[in-house]
C-alpha cells in the first residue's frame, strides 16, 4: 500500500489532536502549554507540506517556513514573558495569573 | 511492504507516541526532550514527502534553537511542577473529550476533502531541481518581500525578548561609553612634578 496524501493527514489531526487535548489537560502549567502550542504548529506545517506535495505546487513548503518563523518567534516572547513573570511573581501557575482580574 | 512505507510508519508512530509522552509526562524536562523527538521524526516525515529543506530547518531551527530554549527555560526557572501536575487526573476527562470531539471532526473533514477541479497552482513545483534551490528561487524572487516581513518578525522577537529579561542589578559597574568618549587628557592624568631622589 503506497503512502499517500490521506496517511499524513491523519497523522497531522493525530498531532493536532494531541496539542489541543494537551492544552486542556496541562492547564496549570504554562511550560506544557507551550508546547502543546508548538505541536499544534508542527501538525499545521505536515499538512502544508503533504498537500505541497501532492499537488505539486511549492507555495506549501513556502507557508511552511514562514509558519516556521512565527513559531520560533512565539516560543522566544512567550519564554522571555514567563521568565519575567517568574521574576516578579516567583510562581508560573496558570490559576494565579490573575491581576488584570477586575 | 516497500521501505518508504515502513518508514512512514516508524516516523508516524514514533512522532505520535511522543507527543503523547509531551502531554503526559510527570517532569517537563521529560516533555522536552520527547518534543525533541517528536520534530526530529516530523522532519523524517518531511523528507519522505521530498520536502528535504523544511526537514534540515526543522531540526536546525526547532531541535536547535526552540527546544533547547525550552530545555533552559524549564532548569532556569525553580518551580515545583508537582503542584502544577496536581489538576492533571481532574482535567483528565474533559481533556480526552475535546480531544476525541475534535478527531472525528478532522476524520470527518479528511473523508469528505476533494481537490477543487479547477485549482490552479500558485508555483508549480520545476522539475529537475532540487528541492532547496526550487524554494530559494521562489522564495527570493516571488516571496520576497514576505521573506522580509519574516526577518522583521525575528528581529523584533529578539529585541522583545531581550528587553524582557535584561535586568540591571544595583551595585554592579557598567560601561558608559559616552563618558569613555568624553574623557580628555585634562580630566585623565595629572602631571606632577618629582624632584630628583625625593620619590612621590
Amino acid at each position: 500500500m503506497a503512502i499517500g496524501l490521506e496517511h499524513y493527514l491523519v497523522v497531522a489531526a493525530v498531532l493536532f489532536t494531541l496539542g489541543v487535548a494537551g492544552i486542556i489537560i496541562n492547564r496549570k502549567n504554562i511550560i506544557i502549554i507551550l508546547m502543546s502550542v508548538e505541536l499544534i504548529l508542527l501538525s499545521v506545517n505536515l499538512n502544508l507540506v503533504a498537500f505541497s506535495q501532492q499537488l505539486n505546487d511549492l507555495t506549501g513548503q513556502i507557508f511552511a517556513l514562514f509558519i516556521l518563523t512565527v513559531a520560533a518567534a512565539e516560543a522566544a516572547i512567550g519564554l522571555a514573558i514567563l521568565v519575567t513573570y517568574f521574576r516578579n511573581r516567583g510562581t508560573i501557575a496558570v490559576e494565579d495569573i490573575n491581576m488584570m482580574k477586575g | 511492504m516497500s521501505v518508504a512505507t515502513a518508514f512512514f510508519y516508524l516516523f508516524s508512530i514514533v512522532t505520535i507516541a511522543s507527543a503523547v509522552m509531551v502531554i503526559s509526562a510527570r517532569n517537563p524536562v521529560h516533555s522536552v526532550l520527547f518534543l525533541i523527538l517528536a520534530f526530529v521524526n516530523a522532519a523524517g516525515l518531511f523528507l519522505l514527502t521530498g520536502a528535504e529543506f523544511l526537514a534540515m530547518i526543522l531540526v536546525v531551527v526547532y531541535v536547535g534553537a526552540v527546544a533547547v530554549l525550552f530545555l533552559f527555560v524549564v532548569m532556569m526557572l525553580d518551580v515545583d511542577f508537582a503542584e502544577l501536575k496536581q489538576g492533571f487526573l481532574q482535567y483528565l476527562p474533559i481533556g480526552m473529550l475535546v480531544g476525541v470531539i475534535v478527531l472525528i471532526e478532522l476524520a470527518a473533514m479528511i473523508m469528505l476533502w476533494h481537490v477543487a477541479p479547477v485549482m490552479k497552482l500558485a508555483t508549480p513545483t520545476p522539475d529537475n531541481l532540487s528541492n532547496t534551490a526550487a524554494i530559494g528561487q521562489v522564495l527570493y524572487t516571488q516571496y520576497v518581500y514576505l521573506f522580509q516581513a519574516a526577518g522583521f518578525v525575528l528581529l523584533t522577537a529578539m529585541v522583545g525578548a531581550i528587553v524582557l529579561t535584561l535586568q540591571h542589578k544595583p551595585n554592579v559597574r557598567r560601561q558608559v561609553i559616552a563618558d569613555q568618549n568624553a574623557r580628555t587628557r585634562a580630566s585623565a592624568i595629572e602631571v606632577k612634578k618629582v624632584p630628583s631622589r625625593a620619590g612621590v
